[in-house]
Formats: C-alpha cells, structure tokens, sequence
C-alpha cells in the first residue's frame, strides 16, 4: 500500500514467539457421509508461517500419529491459481483483505486463538472430503459462453490493428484478474456466481473482440449458472469485499445492463 | 540421434517443413483421438488448436480445472519480435538472444522457429481476449527482460502467464462446449501405455474416487511442465511433478539435459524449516530495481543483527555488483549470471538477513526518476521531495502493484519504504524429455511439449521466453508435426483398452500404488521429500562439484531405498488420498535426482545454469568447453538412474559463430 500505514506493530512481535492454537475443523471422508467439526491443539506456531503451512504442520503431526491427514485444496501457494479455498472464522479466505488462504499469514492470529475451519459453503460446491469442494460449475459457465470464437491460425491480424483504449483495456484486464477461486459464492448468503459471471462478461463487454458475441455470451452464461443451482445476487456487496483479488461490484452491473439488453435484442 | 532438422537455409526451414509433411484430411482426423496431459500453456494451447482441427481430444490435469495449471504463475511477460518499438529487432536477434542467453546449447532450428512464430502468439492472443498492457494511443506496451538490449516484452501487469492461460483455458472451453474435448480434471497419469513399440494411451487415477481408468488415442502429448520440486523447495505449484515424464523416460523416452536447472535470482528468501515454497518476485522488477549489498563488512553484521536498516546506508557504502560487473547489461543481465552473483556476494559474507542468504533490490531511484517524470508531465513545477516520492510510489504501484502487495503480505515489510530483499530459488528446468524437430520423443506418438521437453533454451533460459515456447508449441507447431505420425493412422481405428499391454500396464501401476501402501511407516512422504530437497541444493545447485555430485548420487540412491522401505502413507488406495499422490511423485524425483546429479557430473564445463566450481575463469565466470561438450545428453533409461545410457546429440551451429558469453 502507498499511503495505507500497515497497522503491523503488534503483528511483527506476532513474528518471533510462538502460538498455541486451537483449531475446529471440519472432517467428511467423502461426498456421501456425514461430516463434522474435530477438535485439535497445535503449539509452536511461527507468525511467518502461511495458514497453509500451519495446516501442513498439524497433517505432519497426524500422519505420524498414523491418522489420516486434513484434506484441503492448495497448489501454487501465491495466490494465483485459485486453488485454495476454506472459510476461516466465517470469512472466505480468512480475516485478511486481498489475500487467498495461502498468502494470509498466521501473524494475523493471537496465541490461544481457537479458528474454525470449515470448507466453502454453497449447493452448487458439494464436499468432495474434508475441506475439499468440487468447483467444477465454475468450469461450466465459462464453457458455455466465456470465449471468444477464434481459431488458432496464426493468421489474425496483426495485434496492433485492434486499437484500445488504455481506460477500457486497464479496466478489463482489472475484471480478468479473478482466478476463480469461488470465495465470492461462499461470502454470499445467497451463494450467487454473479461476481464471478460477471467478471469474465464483463472482460469481453469491454474489448472491441469480445462485442461480436456479447449477446450470446451473456445469455449463455447467464443461463448456465441458474442451472448449476447458484443464487440470485441481492447487492449486498459480501462478494466484493472478501474477493481475494478484489474484482468490483461494477461488473456485476455492467453485467445485467449487457444481459437486459442482449433480451432485449431478442 | 536423427533430430530431423529441415535442410535448407534457416529462416526458410519451418515454412519448406511445413509444406513437406503429411496432412490428414478432416474427414479423417475425427476418426483420431489424441490425449493431452496437462492443460497449462503448452497443453491448454494444444488441446484446444487439435481440436479445432477436428481431432477428438481428451485432456488430463491433477488439477480441479484447466485453469489452475502452474502456467497461471508467471508474471512478467511474453517475447516476441514484434519491432513495435522500433528499436531494431527482429526474428534473427530474438534468435540470437536465445541461443547466447542459453549459453550456446540448444538446436539453431528450433530457436529460429520460436522466434519466427512468436508474433503470431500475440496476434492470435489479442484476438482471443488477452487484456495486455497497452498506451495511452492503444497500441500495446512493452518492457524489457534480462539478457536483450531491445524491450520485447508484451506484459498484462504483473500476471502475463495468468492472462494468456485463461486465454489458451477458454480456447479449450470453446472445445469442450462443442464436446471436441473430454476433459477430465483431478486425474494423474500413473503410466504410459506402448501397443507394439507406439504410445497408444494411459493409466490414469481418478483422484477424488482413486479408480485406476485406461485411456487410448492414436498418440500422447505430455505438456506437464517441468521438475524443479526435486529441490523440495522451489517455485513451482505443490503439486507440480515429474511423474509423467518420468513414466514416460522409463517407457523408452530418452531424457535430455537434466542438470540444466534454472535458479532464479529475485526470490523471496526462506524464512524458516516450515516454508513449503519459495515465491518468485518477477524478473520484470529488474528493469526498475537496483541490486546491491553494504560494501563495507561491518554494515552487513549490523544489518543481520538488526542494529542498521537499509536506508540509512549512504550511497557511497552501497556495492550495486550487477552494475559494478557487467556495466553494459547492469541488473538486467540472464538468470544465471545474476544468481551466482548473488551467491558470491552472500558466500563472501555481504548477505543482508538473519540467514546471511538476501540481497536488496531497492526501487528508491526508480521512484525518484517516475516522480520528476510524472511531475514533470503533469505541469507540478518545482515539485517538493515528497511530492516526487509519492508520484514516484504511484507510477510504480501501477506497474508492479500486485508483486508489491503480494511481497508485503508474505514478508511484512513496505517495499515502497525499504528495499526487498531477494535470493535466488530454483524455478525452471530447460531439460526435459528428449524431442526431435516435431517435438516428438524416442517413443513413436509420444510429444513433449513446453518445459517438459528439452528443446529451446540450452542451458539457460531468458525471461518472458517459457510463455512464448509453451504456447508456441502448443498453438503453432505441435499442432501441425503430430498430423505427418497420424496421417499413417486413419486406417487404424479405435484403439482398443482391452489388450495385453493395457493389463500388463494396469498392473505395474496397481503393484506400485500397492508397495508404496505397504512401507514400514517409519517416515512420512514430506520427510523424504525435504531430505532429498537438501541433497540436491546443497550438491547440485548453484554450483556443483564432482566430490558433491558423486556424493548426491550414492545419498539419493540410499534415500531412495529407505523410502520404499520405510515410507508412511495413510489412507486406502481406493479414496481420496493427498499422501498417496504425493508419495507417487515423490518417488519419481528420487529417481530423477540421481540422473540430473550423473548428468552434471559427466558434463565437465561449466555453461547456463550448470556451473561447475572446476571450470570458471579467474574472475569467477562460468568456462564453458565446446570441443567436448557441445551436445546434448539424451539419457536412455536401462535400470538404475545412475546406470543410465548416455546418447549424445551433437549440436551444429551454422549460422552463428560460438563465442564467450559476454554482458560486460
């Protein structure tokens, strides 16, 4: 942050003692069984240390203990990939703001706090196991519309014949910054994918190439989420404020303006 | 080896190659199937264009969606020869860039194709959507990477590799839609499947129910990145792994090049024994940081000791090294120059952490220089200090906001305030699967695509060029070889996953899952994992020795054999399982460590990112020998890694004369 003053004087003593945490997570074998919230102590934890890393700790300390460890989706651990998830204390991601989980580190916590853990929340995300949701709806919107239809000719004109204005370019490459992570549906109480939808319509709405389908796009799109059993958005704004890469409520009305006028071409 | 280069002179060889090799008329290409592994830039890129073609293509990725590939990781930027700022590049110094960034060992055909086709990716990606930077008139913007003296870098803020994977991820969405393409998400391949010599398919693992499944097409593409996790510590995404090459190497694909390992020099540094990777800060930031350490000793055991900061070092006592070495490219020289550098200064004592492994990179003069400039332009005349800063910190939160946040957020520190500090962490792998001109392996039908093949950037790779080869493989070349080996298909038909070489290959996958269930449980898989990550920097990083390399290959192979003993993976083998999959992999690396240390041993020079203490100059520059070594090591799997049978490939170089790498 440029002029934001980091309010870490109390987080960087967090760096060099370590905390004794008490962690409510949430265990499922699979789609099918129940799930529950277990219990579990972890000490010498580092404020350096990713929640990610923590996780890794406690699963060590389970395998040799020879339990099966918590199950969670991670890969990149930079917060690009979108892979991660989890709903920390009720947050998507967790208490920091603009952060995935692998990139929220554990000197935001106190000693002695206890932290609920608990998978994304939505219908349309089923628990695979553990903290483990399939996202795989996500896919779907975006096959059923979130292209634009050009093959691979090596033949397309040349890159700079398409001229574009730097405000709409930097504002479409702002809507294409979501990498899918679903932290949007698991803040809303709605469990709407508006957010999500409307970031990539908007992406295209915005580029001279994507206006060609912007009337099928946004139908399409639109037609595949309500069919993946998302939930209709009522503007409360949760989205926006614990998306990860801070993708704007803006889309999300750009969206239905595109959407209202693509019904009403027909 | 035959790497079936096109005769003919260089710039004319891909078009004359093009027009020489079979087609398959599209009647015929949607009676051919043809799996994809992988779905990162090479993979996504493939699986989409074959597909357009009208082939059937199904793609395979651990991964929860396409999207997720580690491709989505890469920051600064893509090349291409574009020329579009007119500072007198072209295909040929794009060419030539390549070839002496890669420290003169990698294919002049191969090289000059990339260059050649690396307009049409940024054509063809701006066509698709990809948001890239762009000034104020709409034309696109670039920057400059290290290694040039042009700026060809197109660039979508510090997240080109995300843009240009979610471009290459609705190509293939567009596929999927018109079921030209199965995708199936959250499976590994466990094991490539040869019907009569041909790679005919694979063994996958359905990783959420852990059905073991056969797959066949007519041929494999393996597009599944490279093996720099056999560091333990590295950029790469956690799950990132060399199983399918590794598989596929044990099947008859000759590895080439192993030990050709990139370590990059602006990383976060390791904080502590937890860290289960190390984040890369890109190299873009290079065009604006300046790198240094204290000049004097005393101010570096101040630093560490935490009794001085950085910024109250006055200019003078500052040793810019980059600069003071190598005045004509500064702190934009190649990866590899400026890591051992780092290194030299940090093993001579000037290190600037608590682990005496960091030096700054500092924005200071960059945010300076941009705040007179943007004052300047915005008609603010005599503008005060603060002024200047606070334009400065603007134009540079522009350009690298989210490397900055992202750096903050990990380390606690402003880097607007306070220089960052960095290290070099493994990060690339030029070696990969042996490939010749058509990107295909030893293996009939069996093609490596980006990182996991060998093919472009010798022994070093310049930045913002692993972007343009995985997509120029997988939109531009690929795509087009793979039809002259399946033109001789079309009478084939349906392979069918009944036959003797898919159950004998089912059973060497369940048989292993099996012994990997059954160790003695002593040690969990992340214990080996680090134990073998320690052995291979310390004996086969940034510099390498033939005591240490010896030494590596006795300890991986011990460390291989008490894993198999001794390993401990709970669960069943029937479920979801994350130890099991990584006990899979992990079992991979320990095989291909004790082949990358037997590589780095035989090759007595020093070149690129292999740096062997034996052969430097006196000022400490890397002595590269081209009378015995200018080949490729293609390695043929015989039994043990270390029994391994080199095959060498002898690199001919007839439009560029060899010459000391030099960015003096």
């Amino acid at each position: 942050m440029v002029d934001g003053k980091p309010n870490n004087e109390q987080q960087t003593t967090n760096n060099y003692i370590t905390m004794k945490l008490y962690l409510k997570i949430w265990r499922q074998k699979d789609a099918s069984s129940p799930g529950k919230i277990v219990d579990y102590t972890l000490d010498g934890v580092e404020g350096d240390m990713s929640f990610l890393e923590m996780l890794d700790i406690l699963n060590e300390e389970l395998v040799s203990k020879g339990e099966e460890p918590v199950e969670f989706d991670h890969d990149c651990r930079e917060g690009i990939c979108g892979t991660c998830s989890l709903q920390i204390n009720g947050e998507p991601h967790g208490p920091d703001r603009l952060v995935t989980t692998c990139q929220l580190h554990m000197r935001k916590f106190n000693d002695g706090d206890t932290i609920v853990i608990e998978p994304f929340r939505a219908n349309a995300f089923p628990v695979i196991k553990d903290l483990i949701v399939d996202r795989s709806a996500f896919d779907r919107i975006q096959q059923a519309g979130g292209y634009i239809s050009v093959n691979t000719s090596g033949n397309t004109v040349d890159a700079n014949c398409i001229p574009i204005n730097k405000h709409d370019a930097d504002e479409a490459m702002d809507a294409a910054t979501c990498i899918g992570c679903g932290a949007c549906v698991a803040a809303c109480k709605n469990a709407s994918a508006m957010l999500f939808t409307s970031a990539k319509v908007s992406q295209f709405a915005l580029l001279p190439q994507g206006r060609v389908e912007a009337v099928e796009r946004v139908q399409n799109m639109v037609r595949q989420m309500d069919l993946e059993g998302f939930g209709n958005c009522t503007n409360t704004g949760a989205c926006e404020v614990e998306c990860p890469k801070g993708i704007s409520l803006t889309n999300i009305a750009r969206m239905n303006r595109e959407y209202l006028s693509a019904s009403l071409k027909g | 080896m035959d790497s079936k280069i096109p005769s003919g002179p260089l710039a004319d060889k891909w078009t004359k190659h093009k027009n020489d090799i079979n087609l398959v008329n599209p009647a015929n290409k949607r009676n051919i199937d043809i799996i994809v592994v992988g779905t990162g830039l090479a993979g996504g890129a493939a699986a989409a264009t074959l597909a357009e073609l009208g082939y059937n293509v199904k793609t395979f990725c651990y991964q929860d969606s396409p999207r997720r590939a580690h491709s989505i990781a890469a920051q600064g930027g893509i090349n291409a020869a574009k020329n579009y700022q007119g500072d007198g590049d072209s295909n040929y110094r794009l060419f030539y860039d390549t070839i002496k960034g890669g420290d003169y060992r990698s294919r002049e055909a191969n090289v000059y194709r990339l260059a050649e086709v690396s307009g049409n990716i940024i054509d063809q990606c701006v066509a698709q959507g990809v948001p890239f930077a762009r000034e104020y008139g709409g034309m696109l913007d670039n920057r400059s990477f290290g290694g040039v003296l042009v700026s060809r870098t197109f660039y979508a803020k510090g997240q080109t590799g995300q843009q240009l994977l979610l471009g290459a991820y609705s190509a293939m969405n567009r596929q999927i839609n018109r079921g030209k393409i199965q995708s199936f998400t959250r499976h590994e391949m466990m094991d490539l499947v040869l019907v009569d010599g041909k790679a005919r398919g694979i063994i996958a693992r359905d990783l959420v129910s852990g059905k073991i499944e056969r797959h066949s097409a007519h041929a494999v593409v393996l597009a599944t990145g490279g093996y720099g996790n056999v560091f333990f510590l590295s950029t790469n995404a956690m799950g990132s792994n060399v199983m399918a090459a590794w598989r596929a190497h044990r099947k008859g694909a000759f590895f080439a090049n192993p030990c050709f390992t990139q370590i990059h020099p602006t990383c976060i540094p390791v904080s502590g024994d937890h860290q289960s990777k190390l984040t890369l800060m890109s190299e873009s930031l290079r065009n604006d940081g300046r790198i240094w350490v204290p000049k004097k000793m005393k101010d570096a055991v101040a630093i560490r000791e935490g009794k001085l900061k950085p910024t109250q070092i006055a200019e003078e006592d500052r040793d810019y090294y980059l600069e003071r070495r190598y005045p004509a490219f500064g702190n934009l020289v190649p990866r590899d120059v400026a890591s051992r550098a780092a290194k030299e200064r940090c093993d001579a004592g000037f290190g600037v952490n608590k682990t005496g492994e960091a030096v700054y990179l500092d924005f200071a003069s960059a945010i300076k220089r941009y705040g007179k400039e943007k004052a300047m332009t915005s008609g603010i005349k005599d503008p005060d200090e603060a002024t200047i800063i606070k334009l400065g910190e603007e134009v540079i939160e522009a350009k690298y906001g989210n490397l900055f946040q992202m750096y903050e957020k990990i380390v606690d520190e402003n880097p607007y305030k306070t220089p960052m500090k960095i290290y070099p962490a493994v990060h690339y792998t030029m070696g990969g699967l042996w490939v010749d001109y058509n990107l295909q392996t030893t293996i009939p039908g069996c093609y490596a695509a980006g990182e996991a093949n060998f093919s472009d950037h010798g022994a070093n790779r310049l930045g913002a060029s692993a972007l343009m080869q995985g997509l120029a493989d997988g939109y531009f070349v690929l795509p087009y070889t793979i039809g002259d080996y399946l033109s001789k298909d079309i009478r084939t038909g349906k392979i069918p996953t009944d036959s003797a070489a898919f159950d004998e290959a089912e059973k060497q996958v369940r048989d292993r899952m099996e012994k990997l269930m059954s160790g003695s449980g002593i040690h969990s898989v992340d214990y080996y994992h680090k134990k073998l990550g320690k052995i291979m920097w310390n004996k086969c990083g940034m510099a390498r020795n033939a005591k240490g390399l010896e030494e590596a290959i006795k300890e991986i192979s011990e460390l291989r054999k008490d894993f198999w003993e001794n390993v401990k993976v709970t669960g069943t083998i029937e479920s979801k399982n994350q130890e099991l999959e990584k006990a899979g992999r992990v079992a991979d690396f320990l095989e291909l460590g004790e082949l990358f240390a037997k590589d780095a041993l035989q090759r007595n020079e020093s070149c690129g990112g292999h740096f062997r203490e034996e052969y430097q100059t006196e000022e400490g520059e890397a002595l590269r020998d081209d009378e015995n070594f200018k080949f490729v090591a293609a390695w043929e799997y015989v039994g043990e890694p270390k029994d391994a049978k080199l095959h060498k490939e002898d690199l001919v170089y007839e439009n560029i004369e060899l010459k000391t790498r030099s960015y003096k």
